[in-house]
């Protein structure tokens, strides 16, 4: 969804300023509330936050180029996140990482988020998600799925399919 | 003595650097000017010896992001339970050298540039230990680093490769591929980035947020991605951005004026004023075979600090431009000097008293301004300047566009109200009061003294560049830019500072000051010095101000002294 100052999020990034003896201080809430609302932040919202934050766009600029976590672009309309970290790693995380990739139709070795041609799924791998006992673990956008089977994994995406 | 008049006594602590015992002030001036405690590099400093360092500015915030300064110390022991510091068996108080916690074999080091003194302790500020710590960080810097000295603008002035050479190894362990980042980038309208050559010490950033207070300048992306940016699409474009490329230790910012001009070692150095504003901003002038390169800011901390402003610092090509006057002109053609000279001081010889009018430019020299109103207070002549008035900035450019206003008001070429008299002239020149007009550095023809009121006198000119006035001239006088002879400027704050000649004149043209001497001499029979030094010194002794302040040229020294307004 591309940047439009709504009043939602107007009001979240007024509330989260005031928690900080300094604006400057609330910069990664209002980026994280951003991304929630827009699923990414575009350079109309980095403009935005700068000016909710008294900063200059050079200053948020930089905390969105520096974690990855904050997205500058569209990811999709599914986020798959893949976890590599080492136990969901030993269960097969890169063979399901890759066969999402095969399916759809992505490059599994490209850098960072791979997002399909019609906007979708985005499909990245992510640190810890936490339930290292059921690896491999995936997740689609909030929700949660655990020992996940590369035959599994189809029916999952065919659930976001829409 | 009162007193209040005498100085509280500095506060010292002692440490000691390699060994030798030294007393440095507890507190010392930090970027602001404001005293903080002492750092174990500015104590370095104080007693000559250099910590090699790159992020660290002395008019610059803090940041200690370079870790190039780093240096081992040892740390006085502290008190036990029984309330005594440590000691050694023959009494003196026992240090303790600093070491990995976990790693007790391995000495730690501090960054000199954040880390206060601490009375007793021992900066080790060329032990191996240090040696190597210095070597690690060089080896780091340089991992991504192109190395490509010999096609970078920086080379010659490079701390990389100075320090490279001082403290670095002719080898590196690095046998990795090297990061990729933008080249050439257009930063802003007068600067190209190399990311690559980047040591990321973000001096260029603090210089344009804590100084100019325009936060213009990041870094984008993270870990060995890094690279200095503006926001996309942004311009660095506020008028000092050219401070970033003197006070960049590396060739990541270049000018793109200076860029692949010349090597910078067949530079020739020489000191001078800017001539832009009232300001007098120091500088150095790079000049090499009779051409000008570069202006650089000279450091000043009484009229411009470390910096200089864009526009001032590009403003030098005119001294260069080729239709610089080079040739004498006179009612017979083009005679020699000893010739026209003879000629002028005749003519001023037999003039009516009142019948001659000055019009000196406040861009000259305190030195010919002098000898201007000497001749005019012998021929009783009136004389004024012209005014000039630009924007003022926030940060160095004044209102006043003439270099020396003030100067121009203390010799008395001009009074408060520069350029009130003009119209006067122009009317004593129409009554035919005024027959002999006498022209220095300005076209008078733009402040109402027409072509036409010109044709009706005998019209003196002395100039640098052709304009409506040289062309009508009955007298043409080639002079010189101020960087091209020696003379001295006061500027708006009262403060009179010197510049040294680093180009030669081109064809006839000769330093003003010389040509007024003799013209002067000749009428007036003033006489008692050769030199520029003797005729600042004789000024010294006859302007009110100036003999106040007891100036001398010799004591104005590089950077100039104050005389009250």
């Amino acid at each position: 969804m591309s940047f439009k100052v709504t009043k939602t999020i107007d009001r979240e990034a007024n509330r989260l300023v005031k928690n900080y003896p300094e604006k400057r201080s609330a910069s990664l809430m209002v980026l994280h509330a951003i991304q929630e609302e827009f699923g990414y932040i575009s350079k109309e919202a980095e403009v935005w936050a700068a000016e909710k934050l008294g900063l200059k766009p050079i200053n948020i600029h930089e905390l969105v180029t520096f974690y990855p976590m904050l997205r500058e672009h569209d990811p999709g309309k599914t986020v798959v996140r893949v976890c590599r970290t080492l136990s969901c790693a030993l269960a097969g995380s890169h063979k399901l990482h890759g066969h999402i990739c095969d399916k759809l139709g992505l490059d599994k070795n490209g850098h960072g988020l791979q997002r399909t041609r019609d906007g979708k799924f985005g499909v990245e791998f992510a640190e810890c998600l936490a339930s290292c006992g059921t690896g491999p673990v995936m997740m689609c956008n909030d929700d949660f799925y655990e020992a996940v089977s590369n035959e599994a994994s189809e029916e999952i995406l065919k659930k976001y399919d829409a | 003595m009162a007193a209040k008049d005498i100085k509280p006594a500095v506060e010292t602590v002692t440490v000691k650097v390699d060994g030798r015992p030294v007393e440095v002030p507890r507190m010392t001036p930090n970027w602001e000017g404001k005293p903080e405690p002492t750092t174990v590099l500015q104590a370095c400093k104080q007693v000559g010896i250099e910590i090699p360092h790159y992020c660290y500015h002395p008019k610059l915030p803090v940041s200690g992001n370079c870790r190039m300064c780093l240096v081992h110390v040892a740390m006085p022991g502290r008190p036990g339970p029984d309330g005594k510091a440590p000691m050694n068996d023959d009494g003196s108080p026992k240090v303790f050298p600093m070491q990995l916690p976990y790693e007790p074999q391995t000495p730690r080091g501090v960054i000199g540039c954040a880390t206060p003194l601490v009375p007793g302790m021992e900066i080790y500020a060329s032990s191996p230990e240090t040696k190597e710590m210095r070597e690690a960080i060089m080896e780091s810097l340089l991992i991504n680093h192109p190395l490509d000295c010999s096609i970078c603008d920086q080379a010659g002035e490079c701390k990389l490769q100075e320090y490279s050479y001082d403290h670095g190894q002719a080898k590196s362990e690095f046998e990795e591929f090297k990061v990729h980042k933008p080249k050439a980038v257009n930063l802003g309208p007068r600067i190209t980035l190399d990311a690559e050559r980047c040591i990321l010490c973000t001096r260029c950033i603090r210089f344009t947020k804590d100084i100019v207070g325009d936060d213009a300048l990041g870094i984008v992306n993270r870990g060995s991605y890094n690279t200095i940016s503006t926001y996309p699409g942004e311009s660095f474009n506020n008028n000092y951005t050219l401070n970033t490329v003197d006070i960049c230790p590396v060739g990541a910012l270049t000018s793109n004026d200076f860029r692949f001009q010349m090597r910078v070692w067949f530079l020739k150095e020489t000191k001078s004023i800017c001539t832009d504003c009232g300001s007098g901003c120091n500088v150095l002038i790079g000049s090499r075979e009779n051409k000008m390169y570069r202006y650089e800011p000279r450091q000043n901390d009484a009229v411009n600090g470390h910096w200089m402003c864009d526009s001032g610092r590009l403003n030098y090509k005119w001294i260069g431009r080729e239709d610089r006057l080079n040739t004498i002109k006179s009612p017979k053609g083009a005679i020699p000097w000893p010739m026209v000279l003879k000629e002028i001081s005749e003519h001023l010889g037999s003039v009516e008293r009142g019948s001659v009018a000055i019009v000196a430019s406040a861009r000259q020299t305190n030195e010919e301004l002098y000898l201007l109103n000497h001749l005019a207070k012998h021929l009783g002549a009136t004389t004024d300047s012209v005014p000039r008035r630009g924007k003022a900035d926030h940060l160095m450019i004044v209102e006043d566009r003439n270099t020396n206003t003030t100067g121009a008001q203390l010799t008395g070429i001009t009074t408060k109200r520069v350029g009130s008299k003009l119209s006067s002239i122009a009317k004593s020149i129409r009554d035919g009061k005024v027959k002999t007009l006498i022209v220095f550095g300005e076209d008078v023809t733009k402040y109402g003294i027409d072509s036409n009121l010109l044709n009706n006198v005998t019209l003196i000119v002395s100039d640098i560049l052709p304009n409506e006035t040289t062309k009508l001239a009955d007298y043409l006088l080639p002079g010189c830019a101020h960087a091209e002879k020696r003379g001295t400027f006061t500027n708006v704050k009262g403060r009179v500072q010197k510049f040294m000649k680093a180009l030669e004149p081109p064809g006839d043209a000769l330093p003003e000051w010389e040509v007024l001497h003799e013209l002067v001499h000749n009428v007036t029979g003033l006489d008692g010095f050769k030199s520029i030094e003797g005729l600042f010194n004789h000024m010294a002794g006859e302007v009110k101000s100036f003999k106040e302040a007891e100036l001398t040229w010799a004591g104005l020294g590089d950077l100039g002294a104050d005389v009250k307004l």
